[in-house]
This record gives C-alpha cells, structure tokens and sequence, in this order.
C-alpha cells in the first residue's frame, strides 16, 4: 500500500503543502526561499564580481543555497533510482493531441525525447533550442530579481506586488512561446531536431 | 556541519519537484495550454500554505532558530523591471520546461542535456550583469 503511494506520481496538494514547508523551513533557519540566486553566486565564485558590481558580493553569505542546490541533484538522483516505478507520465489527453501536432511525441518518460534526448542535443538545431531556453531563464530571472521560488512561491507568500507582476510577466512570456513561437520552432523542423 | 540541513531540505525539496513531475517539460505544457490543474494545483497550494503561514508568523512574531526575528525583504517598488524580466523569464521556462531549481533537478534525475540549459542560463545571468545600467528598471 504505502509503497505504492510513495513508487506512483505524487499528487498535486502534497507537493505544495511541502513547497511551503521547505520555505517556511529556511524562513526558520534565517533563510530566504530563492533559487536563481544560485546563478548570481556561481557567477561571483569565478571573480566576476571584479568587474562586474551585480556580482560583486561576499558569495560565501550564499553559501547555504548553494548547498540547496546540490541537494535538489541528489534529491532527482534519488527520485530516479529508489522511487520511482518507471511508469510514463500520464498527461491530459488535449495536450498529447497538440503536442502531437507539432512533432513531439506522447510521454515515456518525465521529458521529451524531441527535446533532451542525446540525438536532439547534439544536433544544431536542438542545442540552439536548449541554449537560447537556458539564457532567457537566467537573464530573466535576473532582470525580474527572481524566478519561480523566490517570486511565485516566497513573494506571493508574503502579498507582494512586484512578484504579482513579475509572475505575471512569466505568464506572458510563457503563453507567447507556447502559442505564437512554438509553432515557428518545432514544425519547422518536421524531421527530428 | 552548520550547512547539512540545508543539504537535506534540497534532496526534500528535489524529490518532491521529481515525484510530482513538476520537472517535467509535459506538466509545463499542460499548464501554458490550460489543460490540466495539476500544476495550479502546486503551486496554488504552496502559495495558499505559504500566505497563511507568512500571515500567521507577522501576527506571531516568532524567532528564528539562532533568535532573531523573520524578516522578509521587500522588493523594490518599479513595473519595467518585473514584467519585462519575467516575460524573458517565462519565455525560457515554456521553451525548456524547467525554471533554475528544476533544471538542477533533471541533471540529477539523468537528463544530462538540461546541464546545456543549466550552462547557458549561468552566461544570461552574467550577459544581464553586463548590460543591466542599460535596461529600463
């Protein structure tokens, strides 16, 4: 019983009862909940901060988060090796409709094959694709002075308005690329990436 | 030792974004698409939890665990910074399916090509630092 529970996909309200944990855990441990400023302290830790003020801080103060960090990567590891039962993601049927129209397959695992398999990240187009995503996240994040945990979860959490409106901000970008640029990206590529 | 704890709320926080298949590029889709409520769910729980608690500890006033008192840092009033930030932000994040704690996540699951996206999201940071006096804040 309970190690069905623990092997299948964790429900919704289960994994944002423990978002808000973990939070209030590193409120209690003189913490803020912010995951992007890792990108800002790795950036420092290489001696950017010399010449650049934004990383021009004592990056050891950040410490702790990086330490977080490293923890989240061991905690995949861990959800891929003991926990789970192997069974594909069971998405809604809608969206396996539309994403078949722009070439990607349904689940088998947690990600597209299209996307992250080793075919796709060794071809032009596919490493362009992950590049391009990866600088727009952290220019993003930095311009918006957070992502997902520090603006959606933490900001939220205390009624802040900047948040508000950055969230919003991530909505807009979000709906932009799914409805308007995905389209140009993947249909264009009607062979494989 | 100070930092074990630490450690092990990012192994917690990492299985519960795995096992939840918040990391996944597909739950991402559902939610840009508005076809499932499993995303809104989290997060919608997470910030529901997180205002009452929030709430809760102004009333209270609790001390942290070395005595001090929670504070949370304001952000700066502006709109430009917020907006054009998080639409550059949000562009990304439907296009990889991964915010920055995510990301770190699916590396450790096996995804190895998400270190392409963990690289390049370190050189957009830097690119912001680089260009951030001549951008509307």
């Amino acid at each position: 019983m309970l190690s069905t529970l623990v092997y299948q996909s964790w429900p919704w309200w289960f994994s944002g009862i423990m978002i808000a944990c973990i939070m209030f855990c590193l409120l209690y441990f003189g913490q803020s909940f912010g995951f992007s400023a890792n990108l800002a302290t790795i950036c420092s830790m290489t001696g950017l901060g010399k010449k650049q003020e934004l990383f021009n801080f004592d990056w050891k103060q950040q410490s702790w988060n990086l330490v977080f960090l490293m923890g989240t990567l061991i905690g995949g590891f861990i959800a891929n090796n003991f926990l789970s039962d192997g069974i594909p993601i069971q998405i809604a049927a809608d969206t396996i409709k539309d994403l078949q129209k722009l070439g990607i397959a349904a689940p088998e695992s947690l990600q597209p094959n299209e996307l992250f398999g080793l075919d796709a990240v060794f071809s032009i187009k596919g490493f362009l694709i992950l590049a391009l995503g990866g600088l727009m996240i952290g220019f993003g994040a930095r311009y918006a002075g957070g992502c997902t945990s520090g603006h959606a979860i933490s900001g939220l959490s205390n009624l802040q308005w900047p948040s508000l409106l950055a969230v919003i901000g991530f909505f807009i970008g979000g709906l932009i690329m799914t409805y308007l640029l995905f389209p140009f990206i993947f249909r264009s590529l009607n062979t494989p990436l | 030792m100070k930092l074990i704890k630490f450690l092990l709320l990012g192994i917690l926080f990492g299985i519960v974004m795995a096992k939840s298949e918040a990391v996944s590029w597909f739950r991402i889709q559902e939610m840009f698409r508005f076809q499932s409520f499993h995303m809104y769910g989290i997060i919608g729980t997470a910030v529901l939890v997180g205002v009452s608690g929030v709430a809760l500890i102004k009333k209270l006033k609790p001390r942290d665990f070395s005595g001090n008192e929670i504070v949370f840092n304001a952000k700066k009033k502006s709109y430009y910074r917020y907006i054009l930030g998080g639409i550059i932000f949000g562009l990304g994040w439907a296009l990889t399916g991964a915010c920055p704690g995510p990301m770190v996540v699916n590396i450790g699951y096996g995804f190895f090509s998400m270190i392409v996206v963990f690289v390049f999201s370190l050189v957009g940071t830097y690119f912001y630092g680089l260009i951030k006096n001549r951008l509307p804040h």
